[in-house]
């Protein structure tokens, strides 16, 4: 008999790994099924890692109340699961006399949500905070703050299964059936058996929704790119700058966010698209974005990208009805079949807050014991490079692998690299070993890394070439050996 | 806990730069040389170069990339030299403090003098905003030289080639010879970007396409590369629309330019030419921090290994100068060079009055018959034909320390 979960969640995005994290407090059996090949394959690791403070959505919505929650938990959240968390402050800046009305209105909103600490700065405190920034007034919210998004979505679902939730990947759900007493849930020619099922399938809930029949949900795909600026620039700013709010109100427009390991991120575009994979970039989208950023930030440059890449935002409300809806938490028709539709941004910071929320759904169905020996914390990965002399010194004579280092600009450890190899997730691509080490996602872009990392992977790992790929099935790296290796010279 | 170290010289990097540095060092008379590699392997990235053509200038035949390293490594092997491999310098104070890591614990080397000879490392998608899709199968050319020269992989079964540097040139046919089909080389300027001969020995002998004025840009495939869409560049190198072309392939070679990777100069406060991207020097090849040296592609991108050889065995000498308190104490201050038309770059930028220097210079525009003039306080004391011009050749003047013995300007143009 195949074996019956009581809970399955579908979608490892920040969304569904934190549910997972949640469900791991208490005794139940927990599936978390995802079509990627790593938890954050889609938009939680591409979007601004943003801790919001709660001003930007709209007063008495769900958004702005697991916002605002989650902002005041966020620290011991990271603190928790060892992740990077960095309370810089935001900035919105006003450029003109017009823009200053709304950053009144945004003041109102945030005081309502129950925002803490706001206040509206003149021209000369914004040039004494931000000297490079040019603007007439700002908006100041000292409790935004950054995070990394993958790492704190892989730290959620490590803390999971290190709790006893198991993770599927690969495992696109194609169908799912209702039986009596219980989901069947079939993926890659697999299934999977739970008495509840948690929809947190971001861009795609709205489909999953509709295969046991609730077709009244539609997700807009809305793609945001980016482009990330090389780190020897993030003297230029110390806070996240913001312009105002563009007049469509749906997204928050281009912004300069410092990031937590130093290089500067600019973006995000919004174009509602079709195709919900389509995380490409485009040549106008990266054009726009660094034109926006130096209207507000002129000294930033041009030329100095290190990458840039998209997300998918998960919009419930179309381009024509303003793209700007609230969650939507659901239990409708069944009530073990709970639907999460457009938890879109500020979906990281709203992470925790919402997954007890949906706890708390379930415990109304299911009878919740809490687990005796949960635990919380997750240690945060040791990184060399954040060490001082004295400490590296002591780690490499401890761990001679500390001593090699594999990435020469975020000056990773070959120790690092197998930590992460040996994450226990099990995920084994370049990705994941990229998203967990930071090899491979400096300035060079894994110019040289990547080199070494392959060696590793098939000289200490015993990895065949043909197992060595960068993410999903079928991004392989290498089409076969360049000479048999059995030919031995002839003396 | 750190493990102390006390030399004359410091060399970081052992290709060919460093290398001749340390050697140069040592002969010149400092006596405690540490060579400090983060491979494996002392040689580089001519460990990968298993094209020939090297040693052409220098030694009149053309080696290998690691017969030409051999050359050398034996010479250190001979003379006695430290070095220690798989070691990274993570940081680099001004007072000439290195921070190393390696599996045998994380040390603290003093060192008197420093030679900087950590070369280059290739521009990437990221740098150069290449828009589509993320997938599997992108590699830098250098990359992919070191999968299929020193790691017995393939890397794909058609590519195209995004720019015509001699990396991407030399991949071209390299892959070529194994079997790969490559279906364009191609480059945004209207002029290849690589060697002469490369282009002649490296796509002309095999017949591949080679597309100028045009650039990537798109990638489409969402797990492997699919295709590329190409087009053509207006004079701005923007793509012009209506001029786009979709060609098949697995693979994408980026060979987009060489940036000098001058982390731990910055860090240490090194001034660093926005141009060349390496540091100013002067003729002694010495930084704006005193002791602290640069030879090699760190300090500009070099066309030939031979060129890296020389001046590295001239920075290893003023840098055992230094560490020996030998080096001379110029009475009048560095001048420095100002350029004129079509010249880009030079190198080094300051003239130590008085002193032999051996100028290299890059010009913004390719051309035929021109002439180089250094004109020394208004006096147009050199005078060179260059009967062929282009930004991807470096050219080279011998300036002579009595010309500048009392100058206060030097000028460079290449014009008409």
């Amino acid at each position: 008999m195949t074996e019956l979960f009581n809970i399955a969640v579908i979608g490892a995005g920040v969304v569904g790994c934190a549910i997972a994290r949640e469900l791991s407090r208490y005794n139940l059996k927990t599936v978390v099924l995802e079509k990627g090949s790593d938890v954050c394959s889609g938009a939680s690791k591409a979007n601004s890692g943003v801790v919001h403070a709660g001003f930007n959505n709209a007063v008495g919505s769900l958004k702005a109340k697991f916002c605002v929650q989650g902002n005041e938990i966020f620290e011991h959240l990271c603190s928790e699961l060892g992740v990077p968390y960095k309370r810089t402050g935001k900035l919105v800046i006003a450029q003109s006399e017009g823009d200053v009305k709304e950053l009144e209105n945004l003041f109102e909103a945030g005081l309502k949500n129950g925002v803490k600490g706001l206040s509206i700065v003149d021209r000369k405190t914004v040039k004494m905070m931000e000297p490079g920034v040019e603007g007439v007034a700002a908006l100041y919210s000292p409790n935004s703050a950054i995070t990394s998004p993958y790492l704190l979505t892989i730290a959620y679902a490590e803390n999971a299964a290190m709790n006893g939730v198991k993770f599927k990947f690969n495992s696109e759900v194609t169908g799912i059936e209702r039986k009596k007493s219980y989901f069947k849930i079939y993926h890659d020619g697999d299934y999977t058996q739970a008495e509840l099922v948690v929809n947190a399938a971001g861009c795609y809930a709205d489909k999953i929704a509709s295969m046991i029949g609730y077709t009244e949900y539609k997700i807009y795909p809305c793609r945001g790119e980016y482009v990330l600026v090389d780190k020897r620039w993030s003297h230029l700013i110390t806070r996240m700058i913001y312009h105002v709010p563009p007049k469509d109100k749906s997204v928050l427009g281009v912004h300069i966010t410092p990031t937590v390991e130093g290089p500067i991120l600019l973006g995000p575009t919004a174009d509602f698209i079709e195709d919900r994979d389509d995380t490409s970039t485009t040549m106008p989208g990266i054009n726009q974005i660094i034109e926006e950023a130096r209207k507000i930030l002129p000294s930033l440059p041009s030329h100095d990208s290190i990458t840039a890449f998209s997300g998918i935002r998960a919009k419930n409300k179309s381009k024509e009805e303003g793209g700007l809806g609230d969650y939507i938490i659901e239990n409708r028709r069944d009530s073990y079949f709970i639907n999460l539709i457009g938890i879109e941004s500020p979906g990281l910071t709203a992470s925790t807050p919402l997954a007890k929320h949906v706890v708390e759904m379930i415990s109304e169905l299911i009878k919740l014991n809490l687990k005796e020996d949960f635990n919380p914390i997750r240690p945060a990965p040791i990184r060399l490079a954040e060490l001082s002399h004295e400490q590296r010194a002591e780690l490499i004579k401890k761990e001679p692998l500390y001593g090699e280092i594999v990435c020469r600009c975020e000056h990773v450890s070959k120790k690092e690299v197998l930590d992460a190899y040996n994450n226990i997730l099990g995920v084994k691509t370049l990705s994941g070993l990229k998203y967990r080490a930071r090899v491979m996602m400096g300035r060079c872009q894994g110019g040289f890394c990547t080199a070494k990392i392959i060696s590793i992977l098939q000289n200490d790992l015993k990895t065949p070439y043909n197992g060595i790929l960068l993410k999903n099935p079928g991004s392989y790296l290498f089409t076969g050996k360049v000479r048999e290796e059995d030919e031995k010279d002839v003396k | 806990m750190l493990n102390e170290i006390e030399v004359d010289v410091a060399v970081i990097g052992g290709g060919p730069a460093g290398l001749a540095a340390a050697i140069s060092a040592k002969e010149n008379g400092a006596e405690k040389v540490l060579l400090i590699e983060r491979g494996s392997r002392l040689g580089g990235i001519l460990n990968q170069c298993i094209h020939d053509g090297f040693g052409l200038v220098l030694f009149n035949k053309s080696l290998t990339g690691p017969e030409y390293a051999e050359i050398f490594i034996e010479k250190l092997l001979k003379l006695k030299i430290d070095y220690m491999l798989n070691s990274m310098v993570l940081e680099l104070t001004p007072s000439k403090k290195l921070y190393v890591a390696n599996r045998n614990g994380y040390h603290l080397v003093k060192a008197k003098a420093v030679v900087l000879a950590m070369g280059c490392r290739e521009r990437t998608r990221g740098a150069i905003k290449i828009a589509g899709s993320r997938p599997s199968g992108v590699y830098t050319a250098g990359l992919a030289q070191n999968f299929i020269n020193l790691q017995n992989l393939m890397i794909g079964r058609t590519a195209v080639i995004l720019g015509s540097g001699d990396v991407g040139l030399i991949m071209a046919r390299r892959l070529t010879l194994e079997g790969v089909k490559i279906q364009a080389v191609v480059e945004i300027m209207p002029f290849p970007y690589g060697l002469r001969r490369n282009v002649v020995q490296c796509l002309e002998d095999y017949n591949i396409p080679l597309h100028l004025s045009h650039t990537v840009t798109e990638i489409l495939g969402r797990s492997r590369v699919e295709a590329v869409k190409i087009a053509k560049v207006d004079e701005n190198l923007k793509p012009i629309p209506g001029t786009e072309k979709i060609i098949q392939c697995d693979t994408v070679l980026l060979s987009v330019g060489l940036i000098p990777e001058n982390e731990l100069s910055r860090q240490a406060g090194v001034e660093i030419d926005p141009k060349t991207q390496g540091p100013v020097v002067n003729s002694m090849l010495q930084t704006s921090i005193k002791g602290i040296f640069a030879c090699g592609n760190v300090l500009h991108v070099n066309d030939l290994v031979d060129y890296v050889t020389v001046e590295a065995q001239k920075a290893g000498m003023w840098a055992a100068k230094y560490a020996l308190n030998e080096l001379p104490e110029p009475d009048r201050k560095e001048i420095e060079i100002t350029l004129g038309e079509n010249v880009r770059t030079v190198v080094p930028q300051k003239i130590v009055p008085g002193l032999d220097t051996s100028l290299f210079f890059r010009v913004y525009k390719p051309g035929k018959n021109k002439t180089l003039n250094i004109i020394v306080d208004g006096k147009n004391i050199i005078q060179k034909k260059c009967p062929s011009i282009t930004p991807s050749e470096m050219l080279k003047a011998d300036l002579k320390g009595e010309y500048t013995l009392n100058a206060e300007k030097i000028h460079v143009e290449v014009c008409e």
